[in-house]
C-alpha cells in the first residue's frame, strides 16, 4: 500500500517534469474512488500556491535589487547571500507588526476587504495553461472566467476605501476604481481580438493554436503579426494599471496627501494586500504569455526539449522584468491624464485593432504574388496610422510643445 | 510620435542597469563599513589638541590663552586656566588648561578655533564614528580625551602637520639664535665690565 | 490683535466666509499638507482648500525651522556669524558664504585679491551646478519616478562635493570665504580634478537630458501647469530662475556685474511660458552656462595671493555704517542688509531669503490646478527651508 503511494507519487512527479499527459492517473488509483476527486483537487491546487508564493517572495527581492541596479546602487545585500533572505525578513516583519483597526471602522468589512482581494486573484490561476498538460481546470470559457474573476477584485478595493471610514481613503479608493474601470475595457477587448482569430474562448486551444513555425525559424505566436503586436502593447498597459504598477500607481504610493485605500492597514492585512496585488500582477503576465506569446510553446525547434512549464515561467518572468523596467523609469500620471490617456486613446486603439485582426483574418485567404507581405503592411497601416493621429490628437497643440529658449547675452 | 521619449528614457535605465556591473563609475557605492573611502587631507570634523612627546600634560601646546573660547560661534569650549605653569617647547614657561572640554555635540566644525589659536595648539580631526549612546555627557570631550600627540596629526593631515612644524622649528631657532646672541652680548657685557676699572660704577648691561 | 495672549488661528480661517445662501460651508474640502512631506523639501505646511480637485485657496505656513539666525548675528562677531550662513541653504554653502563675505567688504572697504575673485567665481559656478542638478533630481521625485533621476544627480554631485572637501575641508558647511578672499588656497591638483569634473558633466547633463527631456509623461505634468505671468514676478520681487522662466532678463550677474563676472562670456537662458517646464529647462540651461564659465576661469585662474592684507581675523571691528551685498544665488537673489555701529558684533544682520520671497506667490500659481500639481509647483519653486525660515 505505502509502495503503491510512493510509487505512483514518483511516477506522478517524473511525468510532470517530462510533459507526458495524464500524470496524475496512477496515484490517484491508489486512493478510494471517493476521495479521488478531493485529492485531484489539492494535487491540481498544492504546486499553484507553492510556486506563485515563492515567486512573489523572490519577485520582491529581484524588485528592489533591479530598482537598485537601476539608479546605480546595491540593493540589499547584508541579509542572506546577496541578500536572498530579504523577503523571509520583511515577511516576519509584517507578520510582528501590529494590526491597528479605526475605532470607527466597519469592523467586518474591513477585515473582509484582503480576503476579498485575494481569493478571487487565487481562483484565477485555475484557469492557465502551465504546460502542455498542465492546466488545472480546462474550462470551454477560460478567459471569460479569468476576467470575471478579476473584475471581482475591485470590489475588495471599494470595500477598503468605504470601511476606513476615512475621507481621504475613501476619495483614493474611488479614484483607484475609476482607473481600475476604465482599463478593464481595453484589456478585455485585446483579448477579444486573440479570441477572434482563435476562435475558442479557451485558453487551452488558443495556445495550441500558436504551434508552427513560419519560415522555420520565426514561431506562430500570435505577437509576431501587426495586430498581435498592438494587442500585446495594449494588454501591458492595461494591465500595469490594473495592477496598479507605475506609472498607473497613483492609489498606492504616497498619492501626494490622499494616502489611499490602505491608509488604514497594517501588518499581516497590509501583507495580504500586498501578496495578492503581486499575484495580480502575475495572473495578468501569465495571461498575456498565454494569449499572445504562445504560453509554453518553445521559441524555436531546436529548443522544444526543454520542458513546457520553463518556458511558461520564464516568458512570465520576463515580463515581471519588464514591468520593475518600467517602474524605474517612468515617473507618475495624474488622474485626470490617466483616465484620458484610457478613454481618448487606449479604447479607440482597441477597437482599432479589432479591425485590423479581421482584415488579417480575411485576407489569409489571398494567394497572389506578394499576398504575404501585402498582407503584413495593410495591416500594420491599419494600426500605425490611427497611433499617429490619436498620438497627435492627445498631445493636442495647446501643450505639448517642443520647445526652444531664447537667450540674453 | 508618441511613446519615443519613454522608449529613450527606458534605453539609458537599461544602459546603467548594465553599467552597473561593470563600469565602477556607474556603481559608486562603497559598503561600508567593511570598505572605507580614505579621508581627503583637508577634511575636519571635530576639534582636537595637539601635544609634542610623550607626555599629554608636558608636551600640551595649549597655554589656555582663551582665544578660541571666546571665538567660538556656538560657544562649545570651556577653558579653566591652571594656576600651575609649565615650559613650552621654546623653554617659556606657559599657563595650562587644567580644565579644557568641547561639548562635541553643540560643535559646529567650523573650524574658526583652528584659524585663531596663536599657538597651533588646537587642530582639527577627521574621526566622524563618534555615536554614544550616553545622551548626558557622552559627547563632552574633556582635555585627556582631546589630546592626540603631533604622530597622529602627521597621520592625518601630513602637509599641514610638516608646515606647522617647520614653522615651529623655525621659531625655535629664530629664538635659539636670539638666545644665543643675547648670551655673548650679556658675557662681552660682562667681561667688559670686568676689565673696568672698579671706581668706575658698572656699565648697564645692554638692553636685550 | 490687540490681546496680549496669542491665539493659535482657527483651522478654518482659510476657508472663505458663507455667501447668503451658505453654500460655500461644507462644500470646500480642507486639507493639510503637512509638515511631514512625502516630497523633500522640509518642514513646510500648506493649508489647501479644494472644491473637487481644484485648489481655491493655499496658505502657506513656515516657521518650523526659525533658528534666531539674525538674533544670533546680532551677538556674534562678524566672523562667527559665517558658519551660520553656511547654514541658511544648505546646498549651497559657498554661495551663502560670498554674499556675506560681499556686504561685509562693502561696509569695511576690503578688496579682495584677483585670483580670489576667480577662485570665489569657480565655487559659485560650482554650487550652482550642485544645486540644480538636485533641484532636477527632486522635482522628478516628486512626480513619482520613484528615485532613479535623483540617484542619479547625486552621483554627479559627489563629485563635486568630494571637490569642496578636498578644498575647504567639509562638503557642505564650507566656511571658507573671509572678508577680503578664501581661506585656503587651490593646489594644481584641485583644478586639474576640478577640470576633470567640468569635462565629464556634460555628458551626465545629456544622459539625463535623453531621459527626461522628452519623456511623454514629464511633458504632460509640468507644461501649462503652474503658470507665472512676467508682471507678477516682477511686482512680486522674484528673482532668479523664476524670473527668467517667465520672461524676464534680470540676472544680478550681468546687472551688477559683481566679482569679475563681467570678463566672462556667458548667456542667460529665458522661457517665454513660465510654467513648471520652462523652470526645469532654464534651470538645465543655466547648468551648462555655468559649465563655459567654470572653463574659463580654470584655464585663466592668475596666481597671487588670496586675502587682502588689510584683513583682520581677529578684532574686527568696521566703521558705523550699513551695506547692502547681493549675489546671484542658484536660487534667486541672496542679500545681506548690515548696520554697523562701530562693535565687533554687527547691529543689525538681515537675510533677504530668496526662496521666502519666491513661495509667496506660491498661491497665485496654484489656484484652479489639481493637488497633485500643487506639488510639483511647489517643487519648481526650489524652495529650501533653511533659507525660508533662517
Amino acid at each position: 500500500m505505502m509502495g503503491d503511494f510512493f510509487k505512483g507519487l514518483l511516477v506522478m512527479i517524473w511525468r510532470v517534469m517530462t510533459d507526458q499527459p495524464d500524470p496524475k492517473a496512477e496515484f490517484l488509483s491508489v486512493f478510494p474512488g471517493g476521495l479521488q476527486p478531493l485529492v485531484s483537487a489539492v494535487l491540481s491546487v498544492s504546486p499553484i500556491i507553492l510556486v506563485f508564493a515563492t515567486l512573489f517572495a523572490l519577485t520582491t527581492w529581484l524588485e528592489r535589487k533591479g530598482l537598485g541596479r537601476i539608479q546605480n546602487r546595491l540593493g540589499p545585500n547584508r541579509v542572506g547571500p546577496y541578500g536572498l533572505f530579504q523577503p523571509i525578513a520583511d515577511g516576519l516583519k509584517m507578520l510582528t507588526k501590529e494590526d491597528i483597526v479605526p475605532r470607527s471602522a466597519d469592523k467586518v468589512v474591513h477585515f473582509l476587504a484582503p480576503i476579498a482581494f485575494l481569493v478571487p486573484t487565487l481562483l484565477a490561476y485555475a484557469v492557465l495553461p502551465y504546460g502542455r498538460n498542465l492546466v488545472p481546470v480546462n474550462f470551454d470559457a477560460g478567459i471569460l472566467f479569468f476576467f470575471a474573476v478579476g473584475a471581482s477584485t475591485e470590489l475588495s478595493i471599494f470595500m477598503a476605501g468605504w470601511s476606513s471610514r476615512n475621507k481621504y481613503s475613501l476619495l483614493g479608493a474611488m479614484r483607484a476604481i475609476a482607473q481600475m474601470i476604465s482599463y478593464e475595457i481595453p484589456l478585455i477587448l485585446s483579448s477579444v481580438t486573440v479570441i477572434m482569430i482563435a476562435g475558442s474562448l479557451s485558453l487551452v486551444e488558443i495556445v495550441e493554436q500558436q504551434g508552427g513555425y513560419q519560415f522555420g525559424w520565426l514561431p506562430g505566436w500570435f505577437v509576431f503579426t501587426p495586430w498581435g503586436l498592438a494587442g500585446f502593447v495594449i494588454f501591458l498597459i492595461a494591465s500595469l494599471a490594473e495592477s496598479n504598477r507605475s506609472p498607473f500607481d497613483i492609489p498606492e504610493a504616497e498619492s501626494e496627501l490622499i494616502a489611499g485605500h490602505l491608509t488604514e492597514y497594517s501588518g499581516f492585512k497590509y501583507a495580504l494586500f500586498f501578496l495578492a496585488e503581486y499575484l495580480g500582477m502575475f495572473a495578468v503576465s501569465g495571461l498575456a504569455a498565454t494569449l499572445f506569446l504562445g504560453g509554453w510553446r518553445a521559441p524555436s525547434p531546436f529548443l522544444e526539449w526543454v520542458p513546457s512549464y520553463v518556458w511558461f515561467l520564464s516568458k512570465l518572468v520576463s515580463l515581471v522584468c519588464l514591468f520593475i523596467w518600467i517602474r524605474g523609469t517612468v515617473p507618475r500620471l495624474r488622474v485626470d491624464q490617466l483616465l484620458n490617456f484610457a478613454w481618448k486613446f487606449m479604447l479607440p486603439m482597441s477597437l482599432l485593432n479589432l479591425l485590423a485582426a479581421a482584415a488579417w483574418h480575411f485576407t489569409a485567404t489571398w494567394n497572389f504574388i506578394g499576398a504575404g507581405p501585402g498582407r503584413w503592411l495593410l495591416c500594420a497601416a491599419m494600426i500605425a496610422v490611427p497611433y499617429v493621429l490619436l498620438g497627435r490628437a492627445l498631445t493636442g497643440g495647446k501643450k505639448w510643445t517642443r520647445r526652444t529658449y531664447r537667450f540674453a547675452e | 510620435m508618441l511613446g519615443e521619449g519613454i522608449l529613450k528614457g527606458m534605453a539609458e535605465t537599461a544602459r546603467n542597469f548594465i553599467g552597473s556591473y561593470h563600469d565602477p563609475e556607474r556603481l559608486t557605492t562603497v559598503e561600508f563599513p567593511e570598505k572605507r573611502i580614505p579621508a581627503k587631507q583637508n577634511a575636519r570634523n571635530f576639534p582636537f589638541l595637539v601635544y609634542d612627546g610623550v607626555d599629554p600634560d608636558m608636551g600640551l601646546r595649549c597655554v589656555a590663552c582663551q582665544i578660541c573660547e571666546k571665538e567660538c560661534p556656538p560657544q562649545c569650549i570651556y577653558i579653566v586656566k591652571d594656576a600651575a605653569k609649565k615650559p613650552d617647547y621654546l623653554g617659556k614657561m606657559q599657563f595650562q588648561p587644567k580644565v579644557f572640554d568641547i561639548d562635541v555635540s553643540v560643535c559646529m566644525s567650523c573650524q574658526i578655533c583652528v584659524e585663531v589659536c596663536p599657538f597651533e595648539a588646537i587642530k582639527m580631526d577627521t574621526d566622524f564614528e563618534l555615536s554614544n549612546p550616553d545622551r548626558f555627557g557622552g559627547l563632552l570631550q574633556d582635555k585627556h580625551r582631546l589630546s592626540r600627540p603631533n604622530e597622529y596629526y602627521h597621520k592625518i593631515h601630513p602637509t599641514e602637520a610638516s608646515e606647522v612644524d617647520a614653522r615651529l622649528a623655525a621659531e625655535k631657532a629664530k629664538a635659539e639664535a636670539k638666545a644665543r646672541a643675547d648670551a655673548e652680548a650679556k658675557a662681552k657685557a660682562a667681561a667688559a665690565a670686568s676689565t673696568a676699572k672698579p671706581a668706575n660704577p658698572p656699565q648697564p648691561a645692554t638692553a636685550k | 490683535m490687540d490681546s496680549t495672549v496669542y491665539a493659535p488661528e482657527s483651522k478654518y480661517e482659510i476657508l472663505p466666509k458663507a455667501n447668503a445662501d451658505g453654500a460655500a460651508e461644507g462644500e470646500l474640502l480642507e486639507v493639510a499638507m503637512g509638515p511631514h512631506h512625502p516630497s523633500t523639501h522640509g518642514v513646510f505646511r500648506m493649508d489647501v482648500a479644494l472644491d473637487g480637485e481644484q485648489v481655491v485657496k493655499l496658505k502657506p505656513v513656515f516657521g518650523y525651522l526659525h533658528r534666531n539666525h539674525e538674533k544670533i548675528a546680532e551677538n556674534t562677531t562678524y566672523l562667527g556669524s559665517m558658519p551660520y550662513t553656511d547654514r541658511l541653504d544648505y546646498f549651497c554653502s559657498m554661495t551663502n558664504n560670498w554674499a556675506y563675505a560681499l556686504s561685509v567688504e562693502k561696509l569695511s572697504g576690503l578688496q579682495p585679491p584677483e585670483r580670489a575673485e576667480y577662485i570665489r567665481i569657480i565655487t559659485a559656478e560650482l554650487t550652482r551646478l550642485v544645486n540644480h542638478t538636485c533641484l532636477v533630481g527632486f522635482l522628478l521625485q516628486d512626480m513619482g519616478a520613484l528615485g532613479t533621476p535623483l540617484m542619479y544627480a547625486f552621483r554627479e554631485r559627489e563629485t563635486i562635493l568630494d571637490l569642496f572637501e578636498a578644498l575647504s575641508g567639509s562638503r557642505l558647511m564650507c566656511n571658507y570665504m573671509r572678508f577680503g578672499g578664501c581661506r585656503v588656497d587651490l593646489s594644481a591638483e584641485w583644478i586639474g580634478q576640478a577640470k576633470t569634473a567640468v569635462e565629464r558633466y556634460p555628458l551626465f547633463l545629456d544622459a539625463f537630458e535623453k531621459l527626461l527631456t522628452e519623456n511623454e509623461i514629464l511633458i504632460a505634468r509640468t507644461q501649462g501647469i503652474g503658470v507665472l505671468p512676467p508682471e507678477l514676478a516682477v511686482n512680486a520681487g522674484i528673482t532668479g530662475p523664476m524670473l527668467r522662466a517667465s520672461g524676464v532678463n534680470y540676472d544680478i550677474r550681468k546687472a551688477d556685474r559683481y566679482g569679475i563676472y563681467d570678463r566672462f562670456n556667458f548667456r542667460v537662458p529665458l522661457g517665454d511660458h513660465g510654467d513648471v517646464y520652462d523652470r526645469y529647462m532654464v534651470r538645465l540651461l543655466e547648468m551648462r552656462e555655468s559649465l563655459k564659465i567654470l572653463d574659463q576661469a580654470l584655464r585663466d585662474i592668475p596666481d597671487g595671493p588670496i586675502m587682502d592684507p588689510k584683513a583682520k581675523i581677529r578684532g574686527f571691528r568696521p566703521k558705523a555704517g550699513e551695506a547692502y551685498g547681493r549675489i546671484e544665488g542658484p536660487k534667486g537673489e541672496l542679500g545681506f542688509y548690515l548696520i554697523s555701529d562701530g562693535s565687533a558684533n554687527p547691529y543689525r544682520y538681515r537675510v533677504r531669503p530668496p526662496s521666502l520671497i519666491n513661495l509667496t506667490v506660491l498661491e497665485d500659481m496654484c489656484l484652479g490646478e489639481t493637488v497633485a500639481d500643487v506639488v510639483v509647483i511647489l517643487g519648481s519653486v526650489d524652495i529650501v527651508l533653511g533659507e525660508v525660515d533662517r
